[in-house]
């Protein structure tokens, strides 16, 4: 077990946060557009038969979108153990909303059609429609919090502590800035799962998801652009004081932080970062161009180009911030001091580096089978759909 | 009992896996029971076997969907309510949970939605292999979790970093191959497969009962006794091996499972029955099998197996060495920022070991340099698990055990030699089975998780210390939710559960050899397409 002295620690703390960015950019690529097609399944979809177009669109896949989540939580555990400790128990009512909303989802693909009375399916319906955008909106309110920091420190023994009392938590989360972060994510998600649904529906669904699609990419320039601003004139940053060995022990108390400047420092540091933001901009505005005039792939693949601009830009900015401490800066936590050891990020490098491009592999196989169009017909038809 | 924050995060964590693990062991064994039957189907090409692939299929389905619903909570409750759990041995625990995702989640995961939607854009053979893959999935699942808490009752290949103040790995493959981790991979899943099999049993036996779908419940039958009979002696075979590690590595464990409170001469005898009084220490009415103990617990006739009382001692013995160790912690951690003295690192490498007996006192007081003599002496005791639960949750899934091979045979030999005629009597058996294996495995749950207490690593962190800084109206909140929650889930599961075994298969032979035609047609359209 010498072998992995070779490769610098250093360079596994970069690599895992970019690994952590992938995760997350693959979760919101994948199942991001389940939880949009949850969130509009109400109003895209009228009748039974409709709703259960909508539904199968995403049955078969939903199961395995839904894998990026948990794969995110297992590696955020595995390879930033504070980062784990500190954001899930600190986020603890607002985490636990998540996984009942996580909960319901598949249960309500499951079950839903398994009884014909309406009331029945009515109700799992909007269980699938707060199982969608309740999460859709809550990671953005996660995210926003992040860039503001959040009020925890840890003790000497590196104890986690979050301040605020039961609800003072959960409702401390909703800042403004935060929510507009979480309109902005809920927004991008919807305008996602109307590209899905204009791919693969036809007829009236698909016509009003465009009418859907193209409204949520509005609110998404617009509060992206907004949030933008707030960060450059309303909110202050955070920079070290001392700054820690990048190699050094994972103790984040080691260091010393201050609250100072503005996030957007960033882009004067590393200018070639604004390929983010500009990519944000730039998928947003084509997607709403491609769902007006009728592309059929194309919305998708601009969306997506979206979301990996703004998810990017966030990471970017804050580098090598990961979770900042408002109450006490010196707890924050960083890519040089809240990582795993040496050998176990080594260990799951090799691990992820194996597996990543086999799970890709035959998710792409799994879907090119399912490729093409869910129509009514095949609702009918219990050879092919399952929902 | 005082509801703290710890003993509520115990409960939510209690309730939630063993909710989880009602729907758990169902999936991984009809995840192959269904392949097998899918299987058959290929090679024979008969259609009574692509119905009962698509049957038990359904029923499988119902079962998985709830099964990931609830495994979600798993993976985050540790972050939630074990936040300094989650910190102190993250570095190790949370390797394998990431690669059970990465192995085993999306595997299975990916091929579930094409398994259930795909008949028909797929090849009968391709389609069998996407369901070898959601077993296979299911299974690899099963490992890497197991890996994970066989760690948390014997932690090798790591050790304590008193810079970043927690557990770090030192070798991963003696975690990967930790012999607890291993013996209890092979006997969970083997437990799994055994409750497949009484369940396809018993719904087969209820449908012969009632004269329904015979031809169907014949064959399910045959494949579940066969299966189940195998499964049940490798789960008992092998939890004599989990028996026997659990001797040599988790002894206070073993000492509570025999309720054994002295140290007795070698070949300890086995307790079938009794009645573990933990106030006055000892064990009434009981009924001893001479040498049986001594044989799975150490297989020798001359070893011993040390007594909680001896134990206990020794746990006293290390709670003062640990003392000295956290000493040395503490002069580390002021010397922190300025680079820790060489010789002070030598020290704590003596001691180092029993941190974790010292970390016992933090119940009763911040600083274990200050313990007193009684609070030692208390934290010593604390080490001995509730003797009771252990004793009996034990019998009773031992005595399951082996109520399952009888059963399995007895079925098994009706199949094979008697032209598969089951009498009324042995049906009825069969059908009243059904719950049995769930006994017995939340039993299993019982045994391993609650005999490691006090520690939620065993002897490196204590129970009381892994929890998050959460207030008890926030639990209590939650712990509220999940039971709501859940419950829900459950009445609606059965529901539909109940439905769909009363329904039975929605297809008789006409249909099939319909569908057949049809999917043929569809399948050589398709390649005149792509030529």
């Amino acid at each position: 077990m010498i072998l992995f002295e070779l490769v610098p620690f250093e360079f596994l703390r970069v690599v895992w946060w970019l690994l952590l960015g992938v995760l997350l950019i693959a979760f919101a690529l994948t199942d991001g557009f389940d939880m949009g097609t949850g969130a509009l399944l109400p109003f895209v979809a009228r009748t039974d038969t409709e709703r259960r177009v909508v539904i199968n669109t995403i049955g078969p896949v939903w199961e395995g979108n839904q894998v990026w989540f948990i794969l995110g939580g297992g590696a955020i555990f595995a390879a930033w153990p504070p980062l784990y400790a500190v954001s899930f128990s600190g986020f603890y009512l607002a985490m636990f909303l998540i996984l009942v909303a996580l909960i319901l989802r598949p249960v309500g693909f499951k079950y839903r059609s398994k009884r014909d009375d309406p009331a029945w399916r009515n109700f799992w319906d909007w269980a699938l429609f707060v199982g969608g955008a309740l999460p859709a909106l809550l990671f953005g309110v996660a995210v926003g919090n992040v860039l503001l920091g959040v009020p925890f420190h840890l003790t000497p023994d590196l104890m986690p502590i979050y301040e605020g009392g039961l609800f003072g938590k959960l409702f401390g989360l909703l800042r403004p800035f935060a929510l507009l972060c979480g309109i902005v994510s809920l927004s991008m998600l919807i305008m996602h799962g109307a590209g899905w649904l204009v791919l693969k529906t036809t007829g009236e669904i698909q016509s009003r998801a465009r009418a859907f699609g193209q409204t949520a990419a509005l609110i998404v320039l617009a509060g992206y652009a907004l949030a933008g601003l707030w960060l450059a004139f309303g909110i202050s940053g955070y920079a070290f004081v001392t700054e820690p060995p990048h190699d050094g022990p994972s103790n984040p108390l080691l260091s010393e932080v201050t609250r100072s400047g503005s996030w957007l420092a960033a882009y004067a540091l590393r200018p070639w970062i604004i390929i983010a933001p500009v990519m944000g901009f730039v998928g947003t505005f084509m997607a709403r161009r491609a769902l007006s005039t009728g592309g059929e792939v194309s919305p998708l693949l601009w969306s997506k180009m979206a979301i990996f601009g703004m998810i990017s830009s966030v990471g970017l900015v804050m580098f090598p911030f990961i979770l900042p401490s408002s109450t006490e800066p010196n707890s924050s936590l960083t890519v040089w001091d809240a990582s795993s050891s040496h050998l176990t990020l080594f260990v799951m490098l090799v691990v992820g580096l194996i597996f990543l491009p086999i799970i890709m592999a035959y998710t792409a196989w799994v879907y090119r089978v399912l490729w093409g169009k869910v129509t009514p017909e095949d609702v009918e038809d219990p050879e092919r759909h399952a929902y | 009992m005082e509801f703290g924050v710890v003993e509520l995060s115990r409960l939510q964590f209690a309730a939630t896996a063993m909710f989880h693990f009602l729907f758990v062991p169902l999936t991984l064994g009809l995840s192959v029971i269904v392949a097998i039957m899918e299987t058959v189907y290929v090679m024979t090409d008969r259609p009574i076997w692509r119905q009962m692939t698509k049957f038990w299929g359904t029923l499988f389905g119902i079962n998985f969907a709830i099964g990931v619903a609830t495994g979600v909570t798993m993976e985050f409750q540790f972050g939630m309510n074990w936040a300094y759990y989650s910190h102190y041995v993250g570095d190790i625990f949370g390797a394998p949970l990431a690669i059970e995702g990465l192995m085993a989640f999306f595997l299975e995961a990916t091929f579930v939605g094409l398994w259930f939607f795909g008949w028909e854009k797929l090849s009968k053979r391709q389609h069998l292999v996407v369901g070898w893959l959601v077993a296979l999935g299911s299974n690899f699942s099963a490992l890497w979790i197991l890996i994970a808490n066989g760690w948390m009752q014997f932690p090798v290949g790591a050790e304590f970093n008193p810079i970043s103040m927690r557990m770090e790995m030192l070798n991963f493959f003696d975690v990967v191959f930790n012999p607890v981790a291993q013996a209890k991979f092979v006997h969970t899943v083997s437990a799994g497969y055994v409750t497949a099999s009484v369940f396809v049993l018993g719904v087969s036996a209820w449908y012969l009962l009632r004269g329904r779908h015979v031809d169907l419940a014949r064959r399910s039958i045959a494949v579940a006794s066969a299966f189940g009979l195998a499964s049940a002696l490798s789960v008992v075979v092998l939890g004599d091996e989990s028996g026997y590690s659990a001797g040599v590595n988790q002894k206070m464990k073993m000492a509570a499972i025999e309720a054994m409170w002295e140290t007795e001469p070698a070949p300890a005898s086995f307790t079938v029955f009794g009645w573990p009084d933990q106030q006055a220490r000892e064990t009434k009415w009981a009924i001893h099998v001479p040498y049986v103990m001594g044989i799975i617990g150490t297989r020798s006739l001359t070893q011993e197996i040390p007594g909680i009382y001896e134990l206990e001692r020794e746990a006293e013995a290390r709670v003062r060495n640990g003392i000295i160790a956290y000493d040395l912690l503490m002069q580390m951690q002021d010397q922190r920022g300025t680079g820790v003295d060489p010789a002070l690192v030598a020290q704590f490498r003596e001691h180092g070991d029993d941190l974790g007996h010292a970390l016992l006192l933090k119940r009763y007081l911040d600083d274990p340099r200050q313990a007193t003599e009684a609070q030692i002496q208390q934290a010593a005791m604390d080490t001995v698990p509730t003797v009771w639960p252990i004793f009996w949750a034990f019998r009773i899934m031992a005595g399951l055990g082996f109520c399952f091979i009888a059963t399995m045979a007895y079925f098994f030999w009706r199949a094979s030699f008697r032209r598969m005629s089951f009498p009324r009597w042995s049906l009825r058996l069969g059908v009243i089975m059904i719950p049995a294996p769930w006994i017995a495995a939340e039993m299993g749950w019982i045994v391993a998780e609650y005999g490691r207490q006090p520690w939620t690593v065993a002897e490196v962190l204590p129970t009381a210390l892994s929890v998050s800084h959460l207030s008890v109206a926030e639990v209590a909140l939650t712990l509220c939710g999940f039971f709501l929650l859940y419950s829900a889930l459950f009445v609606v599961e059965m529901g539909l559960m109940f439905k769909y075994i009363r329904k039975g298969p929605h297809e008789d032979v006409e249909y099939t050899r319909a569908w057949v035609e049809r999917h043929e047609a569809l399948l050589t359209a398709g390649a005149e397409v792509r030529k």
